[in-house]
């Protein structure tokens, strides 16, 4: 009988939503006094919740995730190190985990039977880092959002919008952001960042 | 550009916000025993104020959950913002409410 060729593992055969825009984030770093850089965080792990605060299922997940549950706008438990869960409303979270830990297993079977929702959702968003001293300054370019520290500290996530689509923003670093725009609109997004970041490689006008 | 606040997010941009039409119209307790009439009035017929309006409203790009409002048609002017399912609160004053 002959011999079933099968694949092992479907992980080599993946294909991140900014993959082939590598080249063209590279090639629009800025460095200097007004650096700024774009890449992506491909193939992280990103859990949708769904829970009331108050009721079982909360807490159960509260307990699972490791980090707890944020409890109002803004808040993130946990950080960029290792599991996070970013606050989207005030039944839905978002557990994120760059090294694309599989997290689900454990979150489900702590969500038993308790009213909620675990949903695998990694593929639904692309995650892109923003970094340098002016990266701040590219965001506000379309960004609606309050960025200055006063009222976005270090830590702090917020879904808003760039560009015109809506995104998940969060600030990670004092001048690293990570944008979480949906998939579809990664290449419009990119684009968009890429324009904004060429201005900051000239000398500023005064 | 207009700052809405948000019962859970604080006051943000109207641009992240979408109108819900008239608030406080209740589903009839017995559809069936309406007229055509009566249905009609109650799916496409609302208010039309010259002045406060009691609204809902969706923070449609952020946190997703719906609220209401008393806005001034007039003037624009966001009076007073309350959870879905509350009382319409009274008006202490009809000075400006917009942040
Ligand atoms: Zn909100």
């Amino acid at each position: 009988m002959a011999k079933h060729s099968v694949i092992e593992s479907t992980t080599e055969l993946r294909r991140s939503p900014a993959a082939h825009l590598d080249q063209l984030m590279a090639a629009a770093t800025v460095t200097g006094q007004r650096a700024v850089a774009l890449r992506e965080i491909a193939f992280s792990t990103q859990i949708s919740l769904r829970a009331v605060p108050g009721s079982a299922g909360h807490q159960a997940l509260a307990q699972a995730t490791g980090v707890g549950l944020p409890q109002q706008v803004g808040q993130v438990s946990g950080d960029v190190s290792g599991t996070a869960v970013l606050w989207l409303g005030p039944d839905e979270f978002s557990v994120f985990n760059a090294a694309g830990e599989d997290l689900s297993p454990t979150l489900e079977a702590a969500l038993a039977e308790h009213e909620g929702q675990v949903t695998d959702l990694s593929a639904n968003r692309t995650v892109l880092e923003l970094t340098g001293q002016a990266a701040s300054l590219v965001l506000r370019k379309s960004c609606p959002a309050d960025l200055h520290p006063r009222s976005f500290a270090v830590n702090q996530a917020i879904t808003t919008t760039l560009a015109n689509v809506p995104i998940l923003l969060w600030r990670t670093t004092e001048n690293g952001w990570y944008l979480m725009p949906r998939a579809s609109f990664t290449e419009h997004v990119v684009h968009w960042l890429v324009d904004a970041m060429n201005e900051f490689a000239s000398e500023p006008v005064i | 550009m207009m700052l809405i606040d948000c019962p859970n997010c604080g006051p943000r941009n109207e641009t992240e916000f979408k109108f819900g039409g008239q608030a406080h119209v209740a589903y009839p307790a017995d559809p069936h025993a309406l007229s055509d009439k009566e249905w009609a009035q109650f799916l496409f017929y609302r208010k039309n104020p010259k002045g406060i309006n009691a609204e809902r409203w969706v923070h449609a790009m952020g946190c997703r959950k719906w609220f209401n409002a008393l806005r001034d048609t007039v003037t624009y002017e966001f009076k007073a913002i309350y959870r879905a399912g509350e009382e319409r609160p009274a008006l202490q004053s009809t000075d400006g409410g917009t942040r």
